[in-house]
């Protein structure tokens, strides 16, 4: 299944800008050609501005202030680190409205070093306001946000995409993907959020544990009525965050969401120190402490507290 | 708001326009001369007001755009839309109070006819580009976009990689003006339109006070190019 998520949003996006004459595509090189199709048919909505990132979001602001609906794309740390002003102020200061998709996520192009790894995206967007901000962890999930985002008629929506995910789609058993919290397993002793790609990986490290595991395919807005329901009827209102971004990037929503409540929380997610490492995705989930056993080591001791 | 109460546009030509924007703007100084920055900017902004820009209060999808870049000193811009009737001229003497809608950079989602909130240089130009893509995507093929500039504001690389693109596209309802009082601090020598002219634009230069030469150089026609006029503006004098 992973790897798959990139090619799901060409061809999604593809059939959008067929029907949809408001949607626009704005590229920096990065993926440019797989829309070659796309382009040759809408020329003058699917626009590839060269290796150009400040330029990126600029045009996607001044497409919305023209009255499209405006799809940006790069790799994450090209989409939202690099140009982080102009998203400040050419998207939401304008009060434009845009559709940022990314790929790459924290550590999909593990061999390609810091600079192509972005675990910060989502710590980054949750510093502005008004952003729905969707971490799929299958491309099932992807699509449905994707269509979403391009159909409302406005609004910030950040897709990250990433080659990681899970078996089947968590986030639409039972019914469309709703931006809320889904039940995985009922436990009685802590409530696990687990975040997109990394659902499979955290079922497999918290078998036989009396938890309860949440999987979150979209964090902001974060489901505080979903958390808080959760941790009903338990005996302890103890919460693990486990993100495939910087640990800790959802710490205040949970603190938010349980202002009047005393908690326990383990916040997992990618370290803040700069892992000088190459190698797979998986070596860096595992030295990130993200694989099934660091995950059981470090869940079933705040367990034990 | 009726425009009856805040439009009394101000007459066609001259000296007259200038001495009652003057007024308008000592409405937020409380002083006739005014800061630097905003008078730098008063003549080119009255041209394209006044002769060159097809916008009204009522903003039509149709229009031209202007999105002022460089939005610092912006007392000449309220100024101006207020006398073309865009603001409530009692607007003005509250500039920069808490619940004002006038700051000290402008806000396009608290004063009418303002197309872009600035402030930070180095925004204005790529977010027109962006719009002048989307209005010919939409098949509004006569609204021109204009954007005014600094020469200090061209110090920041976003601005390049607009006018790089813009050029290489061809994006012909793109218009900018560029107004130089040589302050940017490293200066560009060879002279500001060099950079746009290597990317394929057209390039005008103007003097700044001279109306009739602006109108002129905003209005050349340069099909299949987007086109910059530099105006050039004295340094004040110390009796300014």
């Amino acid at each position: 299944m992973p790897g798959i998520m990139r090619e799901r949003f060409v061809e999604v996006t593809t059939d959008l800008l067929d029907r949809d004459e408001r949607l626009a595509l704005v590229t920096a090189d990065l993926s440019a050609k797989l829309f070659d199709r796309a382009r040759s048919r809408h020329p003058d909505r699917v626009l590839n501005l060269g290796i150009r990132e400040q330029l990126l979001i600029g045009v996607a602001g001044g497409l919305s202030l023209a009255g499209l609906r405006p799809i940006a794309h790069s790799f994450a740390p090209f989409l939202v680190e690099r140009p982080f002003e102009q998203i400040k102020l050419d998207l939401n200061h304008q009060g434009a409205g845009a559709v940022l998709v990314s790929a790459g996520a924290s550590y999909d192009i593990a061999g390609g070093g810091r600079s192509h790894q972005a675990p910060g995206d989502v710590a980054l967007l949750s510093t502005l306001p008004d952003w729905t901000v969707h971490v799929p962890g299958h491309p099932d999930e992807a699509e449905q946000q994707l269509r979403t985002a391009a159909a409302a008629a406005d609004g910030l929506v950040y897709l990250r995409l990433s080659n990681q995910g899970n078996a089947r789609a968590h986030g639409l058993v039972g019914g469309a993907a709703t931006g809320r919290l889904r039940v995985l397993r009922e436990g009685g002793a802590a409530t696990v959020v687990a975040v997109g790609p990394l659902a499979d990986t955290v079922l497999e490290a918290t078998a036989g544990l009396d938890v309860t595991v949440l999987y979150a395919a979209t964090v902001r807005p974060f489901d505080a009525t979903g958390l808080r329901a959760a941790l009903d009827g338990q005996r302890e209102a103890a919460v693990v965050l486990v993100e495939p971004y910087l640990a800790g990037t959802s710490s205040a929503e949970v603190a938010r969401a349980l202002v009047d409540l005393p908690h326990r929380l383990l916040a997992l997610g990618v370290g803040h120190d700069e892992l000088r490492n190459y190698g797979s995705p998986r070596q860096h989930a595992i030295a990130h402490g993200l694989g099934p056993a660091g995950l059981r080591l470090r869940i079933s001791r705040f367990l034990a507290h | 708001m009726t425009m009856t109460r805040t439009s009394r546009p101000v007459g066609s030509d001259g000296r007259a326009d200038l001495s009652e924007l003057n007024a308008l703007m000592a409405q937020m100084t409380g002083d006739e001369k005014h800061s630097w920055a905003a008078t730098s900017t008063l003549d080119v902004l009255w041209v394209l007001y006044d002769r060159v820009l097809r916008v009204t209060p009522e903003m039509a999808e149709d229009r031209d755009r202007f999105f002022l870049s460089k939005g610092h000193g912006p007392m000449a811009y309220y100024a101006v839309l207020a006398a073309r009737g865009f603001l409530a001229r009692e607007e003005l003497p509250r500039f920069g109070v808490f619940r004002s809608p006038l700051g000290h950079h402008p806000d396009r989602m608290l004063v009418p006819g303002v197309e872009i909130s600035s402030g930070s240089l180095g925004h204005g130009l790529p977010l027109a580009v962006g719009t002048a893509l989307g209005l010919r995507a939409r098949g509004l093929a006569d609204s021109d976009v204009w954007v005014l500039l600094g020469d200090g504001e061209l110090d920041e690389g976003s601005n390049h990689e607009a006018i790089a693109y813009a050029g290489r596209v061809g994006l012909d309802r793109l218009k900018v003006v560029v107004i130089d009082n040589a302050s940017a601090s490293h200066g560009w020598p060879g002279g500001i339109e060099a950079r746009f002219a290597v990317e394929g634009w057209s390039t005008a230069r103007a003097d700044a006070r001279d109306h009739g030469a602006l109108e002129a150089a905003f209005k050349e026609h340069s099909p299949g190019r987007p086109h910059v006029v530099v105006a050039e503006v004295e340094e004040p004098s110390s009796s300014h």
